[in-house]
């Protein structure tokens, strides 16, 4: 049985220990010989007194509170949590890989540069790119280096009267952030009836003042954004850029290129499109791409190959800088590369027909139930909303996820897009059996029958949880983000 | 399947792209592979990384710290590692537990009120923290000693940009931020200053006078100490630090060629809803029992959007985990040891190079486990030398520091040996 876990602290006790050092070697003199007393810590921090055992209980213990994709479905929309293969954990371990100092001499980790600079031919050909950074830690991240490529690039024109960044009101929560971020104004383009981008407000709405436009293809309602085209000539006729947010890479591998469809920068989710895992928030990584014009703003340094050794290059002079520090989140990039060469691109293009296929087939089984906002086929992902469910019985989309908890799967995303009322959007991956997909179909079906038969069952979930509903309005009013000793 | 959609093919679910813009062809990356061939692959790759097997005495902000057979473990765990961001409470209780506990460790070790789940690394963490700083007290110039690590300052000159702040650099004096030279950039427009202690040079700062001006100044101080050092250092808190940053690469993870690394951020209470990234909180369910939550999330960009602290979403969890399970390891005596340690050794190798013929301490600064060599000849061919013998010899500090082209810089953690550190000692007066 699922039992809570104290915290570490309060299993610590005085005196025990976990932890072992090498032997000194060297002379010991007292710690006041090399520092300033006034310096040194008089108190010392209260961190837990556990031994190894209590240690690894406790880890494993807590552990089992979690839902993974290694436990069961996760159909979290645009997050694209897809399983991931052991061997890019096994890989990413290698001591050649894990062991190596960002400053080591060149000459002793050219297997580390030659696999990122083979893992920036990748992104390029994927992407349909000119050149790739794999710097940024994040998605997010790789969208501010965006926005800041965006805005170098004008700068050097002395286009300085571009000043906003225009964001579909579909669009991730980062894009206006790193916008903002990044020094722009967000002006924000409304949806079409076919939930892509309203072109004629679009037409509106660009002038001389935009820098570019952030989109998501597919979007985050899952559509594929058919005008596209269109996008492509009214931002760039207006002297803009087309920003990619990789995101929903996940739908078009092999099938469509960023940089076909006349986006000037992107970045790809490598957490996401390839599997690497999410590692329960992080680390991710969020290579940028641009094309060529946009090369001269790239984040320092890249790697190059001078056909006998790779080494890294810093000779960029009006680059942006750096987003981080070194070259980007190197092990999460192993990961994705031991991918990329384990499918290959034949199974990289059977990805995204797998995932699409899924997408669609659970879409299909659920709609006698669920409301579909926008009768189209979809990509990767779709947006439903409950509203007949609503309407008659009360119950919300957060009651329905909530019940799904009781059925061992993690829900979609909740109320995301905006654009659509109680929204709920799915994305299945293409990692996942029909068994997998019928059972959540069957789950939600039957979640909805029953909220005709029991609301309140709905409103009380989740039941057999090992924790229920949590007051997080309480959480937020009166803060606790710590432990302290003397509350104990 | 493709009937109960209602299509003939997978290809008519693609119908809507416009024709022009279809891939046609293959994709120019290398075919499949099974898995054994990519682990072989991957470890030939892997070998010719021979600075895996070398002695190791570069620091400069990454660090060759020992990582615990029990942080393997926990992270290996996949219930942690296949997990999402912990947006659903009921069954994410292990990956918010966890980071409550981080949250309270880190505010052990820097003497803060309050601690994020974590950041990209530490340089995007003091990046962040000057926006903090500036939207508080609505000044629009942060200063940046020139002590602190090249990389953080670019870092943050990137991010200052976009917020149309001014960063600008504090000089150095004897391998510490100048006094006369702060005092002189004081002003009431600046709202921050960043400092790293101990240094990117290795010393220690002259932390009470500098705190000193800049609060007389009205100004925030900012911290970015070393983890590790903290178990022996008073907290920066003590000296009147505000917000402490750091890089957790230290606190259990690997040196990874650069990354994934961990930003520390922290802060006194009254910066606490202004902090970016995510928080996790203590609350009760429905059933009377206690439980953790994301919390204060309309800080966040998923709720506010373009008003939002941050832009950030997918951190560096994992890599907290990581510190979390590594300072339950090391607990309340390890760190204070483990710290004693590094400072011991390292001052038994820079007394050796000291009196190495031709070879000098830059300064007489105290330092912690990282100080900088004056060389007899370049330190690039010092490190290019001792390549040669497997080692791995330091920092050439002429890289960011044209002013100190003579000098290297040498870093100590527990792994290395006594034997070691007399190879290097060995190595060095070899080429004077």
């Amino acid at each position: 049985m699922m039992r809570l876990e104290p915290l570490i602290f309060e299993v610590s006790s005085p005196g025990r220990k976990a932890y072992s050092l090498p032997e000194l070697e060297v002379p010991d003199k007292p710690v006041e010989s090399f520092l300033p007393k006034k310096e040194l810590r008089t108190t010392a921090p209260e961190l837990p007194e556990v031994s190894e055992v209590d240690l690894v209980r406790h880890f494993t213990r807590l552990s089992q509170l979690n839902h993974g994709v290694d436990i069961g479905f996760y159909p979290l929309g645009s997050c694209t949590m897809k399983y991931s293969p052991k061997i890019n954990e096994e890989v990413a371990n290698l001591p050649g890989f894990a062991d190596i100092h960002p400053y080591a001499p060149e000459e002793t980790v050219q297997g580390a540069l030659q696999l990122m600079y083979e893992m920036q031919e990748y992104m390029c050909e994927i992407g349909g790119m000119d050149e790739f950074s794999l710097q940024p830690a994040a998605g997010a991240h790789g969208e501010l280096t965006g926005i800041n490529i965006i805005h170098a690039y004008h700068r050097a024109r002395h286009d300085d009267k571009r000043t906003k960044i225009l964001i579909p009101d579909a669009a991730h929560g980062t894009n206006p952030a790193s916008t903002v971020l990044g020094g722009f104004q967000t002006v924000t383009v409304p949806s079409d009836s076919r939930g892509g981008v309203d072109i004629a407000a679009l037409e509106r709405i660009t002038d001389e003042t935009v820098a570019g436009l952030m989109l998501t293809n597919p979007n985050t309602l899952g559509l594929f954004d058919e005008n596209i085209e269109k996008i492509d000539k009214i931002v760039h006729a207006k002297g803009g850029l087309l920003y990619y947010d990789g995101a929903n890479a996940n739908g078009i591998l092999g099938i469509c290129r960023p940089g076909d469809m006349g986006f000037d920068v992107m970045h790809f989710n490598l957490h996401k499109t390839f599997s690497t895992p999410h590692g329960g928030g992080g680390p991710g990584s969020g290579p940028v791409g641009v094309k060529k014009r946009l090369s001269p703003f790239l984040p320092v340094p890249t790697v190059k190959f001078d056909g006998k050794k790779y080494h890294l290059d810093y000779d960029r002079p009006q680059s942006i800088g750096q987003m981080k520090s070194f070259y980007g989140n190197f092990l999460v990039i192993v990961k994705a590369y031991a991918y990329i060469r384990s499918i290959g691109p034949d199974g990289l293009r059977k990805v995204s027909e797998d995932a699409v296929l899924n997408a669609n087939y659970v879409l299909r089984r659920i709609t006698e139930y669920y409301d579909l906002p926008y009768d189209r086929h979809y990509k990767h992902e779709f947006v439903v909303s409950p509203q007949r469910i609503k309407r008659d019985t009360g119950c919300h989309t957060m009651d329905i996820s909530k019940r799904l908890l009781d059925y061992g799967v993690h829900p979609p995303t909740n109320y995301f897009p905006m654009i659509v009322d109680e929204a709920i959007m799915v994305e299945p991956t293409e990692t996942e059996s029909k068994e997998t997909l019928d059972f959540f179909a069957d789950a939600m079906i039957e979640i909805a029958k029953e909220a005709y038969r029991d609301p309140q069952s709905l409103h009380d979930a989740p039941h057999n949880t090992v924790v229920g509903r949590l007051d997080e309005a309480g959480a937020a009013k009166n803060p606790r983000v710590r432990w302290r000793k003397e509350s104990q | 399947m493709l009937k109960a959609i209602g299509v003939a093919s997978i290809e008519d679910l693609f119908s809507d792209i416009p024709p022009a813009l279809r891939f046609k062809g293959q994709l120019d990356v290398p075919e499949a592979m099974s898995e054994w061939e990519i682990l072989k692959l991957m470890k030939e790759l892997a070998c010719k990384d021979d600075a895996a097997r070398y002695t190791n005495f570069i620091g400069a902000g990454a660090y060759d710290h020992y990582v615990p057979s029990v942080v393997h473990y926990v992270l290996a765990r996949s219930e942690f590692y296949t997990a999402y961001t912990p947006y659903q409470p009921e069954v994410s209780q292990a990956v918010l537990q966890s980071i409550f506990e981080y949250q309270t460790m880190i505010c052990e070790l820097t003497g803060m009120d309050a601690g994020n789940a974590s950041m990209y690394d530490g340089p995007s963490a003091v990046a962040e923290s000057v926006t903090i700083a500036s939207g508080l007290t609505r000044r629009k110039k942060a200063l940046v000693s020139r002590t602190v690590h090249p990389e953080t300052r670019v870092v943050t000159r990137t991010y200052a940009a976009g917020h149309e702040i001014d960063a600008l650099e504090v000089p150095m004096e004897n391998g510490v931020t100048s006094l006369s030279g702060l005092e002189k950039m004081l002003s009431q427009d600046v709202a921050c200053l960043v400092i790293q202690e101990p240094n990117f040079l290795g010393n220690i700062e002259p932390v009470d006078e500098i705190s000193e001006k800049v609060r007389a100044a009205g100004a925030t101080l900012i911290v970015q100490a070393n983890p590790i050092s903290l178990g022996l250092l008073r907290t920066p808190a003590e000296y009147g630090a505000e917000i402490v940053v750091g890089e957790g690469q230290v606190l259990g993870n690997p040196m990874g060629f650069g990354g994934p690394y961990l930003g520390v951020l922290a802060v006194k209470d009254k910066y606490l809803r202004r902090m970016p990234g995510r928080l996790v909180g203590m609350t009760n369910d429905n059933r009377g029992q206690r439980g953790f939550v994301l919390t204060l999330q309309t800080r966040e960009q998923h709720i506010r959007r373009e008003k939002a602290t941050s832009n950030i979403c997918s951190n560096e969890a994992l890599n907290a985990l990581a510190a979390t399970v590594y300072l339950s390891w090391l607990g309340k005596q390890g760190v204070k040891d483990l710290a004693g340690q590094c400072l011991k050794k390292a001052h038994y190798l820079a007394d050796g190079i000291s009196h190495l013929k031709g070879y000098s301490l830059a300064w007489k600064t105290p330092f912690f486990n990282e100080f900088a060599v004056k060389c007899p000849l370049e330190p690039e061919k010092v490190v290019k030398s001792l390549v040669g013998k497997k080692i791995l010899a330091g920092y050439p500090l002429g890289r960011a520091y044209p002013e100190l082209k003579d000098c290297l810089l040498v870093a100590v953690t527990e792994k290395r040996t006594k034997k070691e550190m007399d190879e290097l000692l060995e190595g060095l007066e070899g080429l004077a």
